[in-house]
């Protein structure tokens, strides 16, 4: 048995921890794997493949109940459960947030601190294809990017896997689900896609952890990672380095711009 | 049944004599690593590297938006305005797979079963659909096991198999089919009777059969399965929407002061919001319980009510799933417990 098999059936066996949310081989690529007992824990692996963003289940309501549970994920999953909890979405005594080391040992998070001190000194590099077509499209003159964009979000069949992939997507009722009134048209056409990607966008604006679940997430591969990341280059450059909170909604009275004032 | 052989390097002057006469064809074009549906203007357009399509063509017959009608207010007069004739025009599809033609039978029971959805019929009275036999497989494949197969003939006008380097077998089924072949008559020659189809198609196992599924889930409403198998779902509607046979829509409506459309667009009981009530109350109230849905609509309710199968084992809801929700794998359980 691994490590990471060996530690997570230990705590289920200790009894403090409910449940382990981890990855197990899935059919092409590695899964979320829910292991209720020491048993389920053998399926458990971590390696670089292991890409999910699991701190997407720590807000549903129908998983996360009185029982704390254990979470074995990667650094976006250690990032975005930063996120969720200075938005006040999740309280951390319900949780074991664990990620693995290059050893393949466990490492176990304290406390808030410990996971900013982490994702601090482990942020990976940004992907390199990512920029390059960010890249492109910035030196596209507007008409051309226009143009792209509404060929590539005409595509998009509105199932919302980006929605549903993205942790931070954690509202009980989503705009495009609202219809009193209706903020956007929620069937698929090409200027209502792009009216759905651009308030996904916004929303996520400040606050994305950039882990890139939203376009892997998509059945038709659309470049949809590109806005998150782009935006998040945007904010970084107006507002500095990913610290934590919303940046769009958190307002100081010495913010250099003047629109505010 | 007629059976013809055409020339592999012919193929293409035929599907050109079909664009030629047919206002809309639709067949796989690259897309990405992929392959997708699209409308094609010429025979090179077709791509046939790829398995199979992302999405299903269902979209041929039943769009993913539609206007099921218009209407404008004029004082005290409101005129309606239905889907203008020229909508509906003959369309080949060109390199359906078996999986996919099968489909178009669950979909037209639905769509019939009780009320004549006429823009459906319209559609699909006017789709001709020429397959191609599958030579390979992927590990998602699993049309054994829901009663299709490499090389079925069910619900083709005609069918494509390539037999080797130089030469196909065309088998002609239908009308519609041989209208197909006689735009393009020289180019066919009678097939030889010992032309051997079965040994040039892909191998799948069977895992289960579909009577089985549907026996293991008829008293498994209760089941704690439903919860296993759906713990990783994340709610979205990926799955339904690449389906070639889910056909839950929304109705919309697309009003502009004194006029508007109402709209028919796709939608998915995966969706939380799917059976949400308006007074807050959702009788799925979890994705278990919606996972159920999906599973006992397709393997249950349809063929109890419809007497056919929800699913065609095309494996499109697995290889679209984010997090790998494996329907082979899934019903694979299902047909080797006892669920109550």
């Amino acid at each position: 048995m691994s490590k990471i098999s060996e530690k997570a059936a230990a705590l289920l066996q200790e009894g403090a921890i409910k449940m382990i949310i981890g990855y197990e081989q899935g059919t092409e690529h590695p899964r979320p794997i829910f292991c209720h007992t020491p048993e389920d824990c053998k399926k458990l692996i971590f390696n670089d493949q292991c890409k999910n963003n699991l701190a997407v289940y720590l807000t549903k309501k129908e998983i996360v109940d009185n029982d704390k549970i254990g979470v074995i994920g990667n650094f976006y999953v250690v990032k975005t459960v930063i996120q969720l909890f200075l938005e006040n979405q999740i309280h951390l005594d319900h949780f074991l947030i664990m990620t693995v080391d290059e050893a393949g040992d466990i490492i176990t998070f304290g406390n808030i601190d410990e996971m900013k001190q982490y994702v601090a000194s482990h942020e990976p590099p940004a992907n390199p294809t990512v920029l390059a077509a960010i890249e492109k499209i910035d030196k596209m003159s507007r008409e051309e990017r226009w143009a792209y964009w509404k060929t590539e979000l005409s595509k998009c069949i509105r199932c919302y896997a980006c929605r549903a992939a993205c942790p931070l997507c954690y509202c009980n009722r989503c705009i495009t689900d609202v219809n009193c009134p209706q903020w956007l048209e929620p069937w698929s056409a090409p200027l209502s896609n792009i009216e759905w990607q651009i308030n996904r966008i916004m929303h996520m604006s400040g606050r994305c952890v950039g882990c890139g679940e939203c376009a892997a997430a998509c059945p038709l591969e659309l470049p949809i990672g590109l806005l998150t990341k782009k935006m998040g280059m945007d904010i970084k450059d107006s507002f500095g380095e990913w610290k934590d909170g919303n940046v769009l909604s958190t307002y100081k009275v010495g913010d250099k711009e003047n629109f505010i004032h | 049944m007629e059976k013809l052989i055409i020339k592999l390097q012919d193929i293409n002057t035929w599907l050109d004599q079909i664009i030629e006469k047919v206002p809309r064809v639709i067949a796989p074009i690259k897309y990405g690593q992929k392959a997708e549906f699209a409308l094609i203007k010429n025979a090179t357009d077709v791509h046939y590297d790829s398995q199979t399509t992302i999405s299903s063509v269902k979209s041929a017959a039943f769009p993913s938006t539609e206007t099921l009608f218009a209407y404008a207010k004029n004082g005290p007069d409101t005129k309606l305005y239905n889907v203008a004739e020229e909508n509906f025009v003959n369309t080949v599809i060109w390199r359906a797979r078996p999986c996919d033609a099968i489909a178009f039978k669950p979909m037209t029971k639905i769509f019939n079963s009780d009320y004549q959805d006429e823009l459906y019929n319209k559609r699909y009275e006017k789709i001709t659909l020429v397959t191609f036999a599958c030579n390979k497989a992927d590990e998602f494949c699993f049309c054994t096991s829901t009663g299709g197969g490499p090389g079925s003939i069910e619900n083709s006008d005609a069918m494509v198999t390539v037999i080797d380097k130089e030469k196909a077998l065309v088998e002609v089924f239908t009308e519609k089919g041989q209208q197909l072949i006689d735009l393009a008559k020289e180019l066919f020659e009678k097939a030889d009777e010992s032309i051997d189809k079965d040994a040039v198609l892909a191998k799948i196992p069977q895992k289960f059969t579909k009577e089985q599924i549907h026996d293991h889930i008829q008293n498994a409403f209760k089941s704690s399965i439903w919860k296993a198998q759906s713990e990783r779902c994340l709610g979205c509607g990926a799955c339904a929407y690449v389906c070639p046979v889910c056909t839950c829509f929304d109705i919309q409506e697309d009003s502009h002061g004194n006029q508007g459309r109402r709209i028919r667009c796709w939608d998915s009981c995966g969706f939380q919001l799917y059976t949400q009530h308006t007074s807050g109350y959702n009788p799925r109230p979890n994705q278990a319980a919606r996972w159920r849905q999906r599973i006992l609509h397709k393997f249950l309710y349809m063929p109890d009510r419809l007497n056919i199968y929800g699913c065609t084992g095309c494996g499109r809801c697995s290889r679209a799933c984010p997090v790998d929700m494996n329907i082979v794998e899934h019903l694979t359980s299902i047909a080797n417990s006892i669920h109550e």
